[in-house]
């Protein structure tokens, strides 16, 4: 295709210092999820009373109103499904096209986006076992990337 | 001798000048529409006791309320994003057959495309930008709207076998009824071909699989059929109506990628209208993107799910097909400025009453406008027919 992404143009032409990725503000729900993945850990909550998992963190149950505690999940999954973002005009994404973005299933049983790094885009697909990778984005925050399960890449 | 229920009708529709209106203000939007909806009604200004509109700030309908100088009764503001003017009709029909109101005016306007430019692919859910709340759960790895539409489409590519070729479908017969439509936004012919080597925005996604941006409006009115009685044009009848939706903007915490509200709010509605699927002549379904109509036409019960791909292709949303849908062009061709659910509010009445030129549908009787909002979170249903229930 001739028509190239224009943001791939504008990308080449900014000059600016590289933006980070955008952090998250912890809150009384969320801070030790946050902090767990700054640490390299994936956090998910189960319900005390009827054992249901979930992501993202909440005050009690989406079930059934229970009462949730922390469980670190083991970091593996699948890939529900998942894209390739070939347009982006927003910083800092744009100058990472084209990237992956996928929603993984936990072996825990919930469900998040993220971003599949440390292989090609066209060597993901529906089903691809992936485990977690985490990168910090503040000093109480990280956020989990998902990596094949298998390849060599701790890191994006 | 016992009362007669009040049953609500839509007496005006319009839309205003579209799809560009560079310097035009968005409250002017909502002006135009609405003037040329009470004059489509043969009522004015004065008639007017109750207002329902939806935009991105607090007090919206209030705002707007101001502008044209009203100071109505019975006031309505809820947004569920693109599914929202589907959702003020359905409470405006509680209104009018309640008695809190007479006659309801539903506006819509937008400046998108003068204000934003053509930047799709940037908006809600993701882009780096922050929706407020638990939003952040998904917006922190750069996903797009376009991208988490593509994510559903994926899902079903991948559980039903659904092609690309079958999606470009959609865009096709869109843009044939565009043809027709001197004011859509694009209308030159396009082939299924030019639709999946256009360029992909986010896979599977191309960029003729999107709706385009524009500026633009429209209106309806609301009001019995007692006091339709003495109006200038026939009357269409709010036959039954529903809503529902999954989730916000977290596509995380949407249930099934490949099942949208409408597996809610569509079986609610032909209830309440007692209707089948089966019976509905013509449908303005919300077009973000060619995935969306094939989750709702399976969703809606037009055919089995899975099969929304068959279902599409072939023609069969064009008139003389299937399902003759979008028949003014739709969002992916005629205009989409941004919450487009009253475009097909006015597609549908002027389709039963036999006003839409060469898309047509021939004694066109039981007409469907769903509306889809969010990234596929919200879904509203209004069934519409000719003739008194």
């Amino acid at each position: 295709m001739s028509d190239r992404p224009a943001s791939t143009t504008a990308a080449t032409a900014d000059e600016r210092p590289p933006k980070p990725r955008p952090a998250p503000v912890p809150d009384a729900d969320s801070a030790e999820y946050w902090q767990a993945a700054h640490d390299g850990r994936l956090l998910v909550q189960r319900c005390t009373a009827c054992g249901n998992a979930q992501l993202y963190p909440r005050d009690r149950c989406r079930r059934c109103r229970g009462a949730v505690e922390w469980v670190e999940a083991s970091g593996r999954g699948t890939v529900y499904s998942f894209t390739v973002i070939r347009q982006n005009y927003a910083r800092p994404f744009r100058d990472q096209i084209p990237y992956v973005v996928a929603l993984v299933d936990l072996e825990e049983g919930p469900r998040c986006m993220t971003n599949i790094v440390g292989c090609a885009p066209e060597d993901v697909r529906i089903g691809l076992p992936v485990r977690a990778t985490f990168e910090a984005v503040s000093d109480v925050a990280g956020i989990a990337l998902f990596t094949p399960q298998g390849a060599g890449a701790t890191s994006p | 001798m016992t009362a007669r229920r009040r049953q609500a009708v839509v007496v005006g529709v319009a839309t205003s000048d579209y799809p560009h209106l560079p310097g035009m203000s968005e409250y002017g939007v909502h002006g135009q529409a609405a003037d040329r909806a009470l004059a489509d009604a043969g009522l004015t200004f004065a008639d007017v006791d109750g207002l329902a509109t939806a935009g991105f700030f607090p007090m919206y309908a209030t705002m707007v309320a101001e502008y044209l100088g009203l100071h109505p009764l019975y006031l309505d503001e809820t947004n569920t994003g693109g599914s929202s003017f589907e959702v003020l009709l359905e409470h405006a029909a509680y209104a009018v057959e309640s008695g809190a109101a007479e006659v309801v005016l539903i506006t819509y306007g937008s400046i998108q495309l003068s204000q934003m430019g053509r930047r799709l692919g940037t908006g809600g859910g993701g882009g780096g930008g922050f929706a407020p709340g638990p939003s952040v759960y998904d917006s922190l790895w750069g996903n797009t709207l376009v991208g988490n539409y593509a994510l559903a489409a994926r899902r079903h590519m991948h559980q039903y076998g659904t092609t690309a070729e079958q999606l470009a479908a959609v865009a096709v017969t869109m843009r044939r009824h565009a043809g027709t439509n001197p004011q859509a936004q694009e209308r030159d012919p396009i082939t299924v071909e030019d639709v999946v080597t256009s360029r992909l925005v986010a896979d599977p996604l191309h960029k003729l699989d999107c709706c385009v941006i524009s500026d633009g409006g429209g209106a309806c009115v609301v009001t019995t059929a007692e006091r339709a009685a003495d109006l200038r044009s026939a009357p269409v009848y709010v036959l039954g109506a529903a809503h529902a939706t999954t989730h916000h903007l977290n596509m995380s915490a949407m249930p099934d990628l490949t099942v949208t509200p409408a597996a809610q709010s569509g079986p609610a509605a032909f209830a309440r209208a007692g209707i089948t699927p089966a019976e509905v002549d013509t449908a303005q379904l919300y077009d973000s993107f060619t995935i969306t109509v094939v989750l709702t036409v399976e969703d809606l019960g037009f055919c089995e799910k899975g099969e929304g791909g068959a279902f599409v292709a072939d023609d069969g949303l064009a008139v003389g097909g299937r399902l003759p849908t979008n028949t003014d062009g739709g969002g992916l061709s005629a205009c989409h400025p941004g919450m487009r659910g009253m475009f097909l509010i006015v597609e549908a009445v002027r389709q039963l009453r036999g006003q839409c030129g060469a898309t047509q549908v021939p004694d066109a009787r039981i007409a469907v406008a769903h509306g889809t909002g969010g990234m596929l979170s919200t879904g509203a249903t209004v069934v519409l027919g000719r003739e008194a229930p």
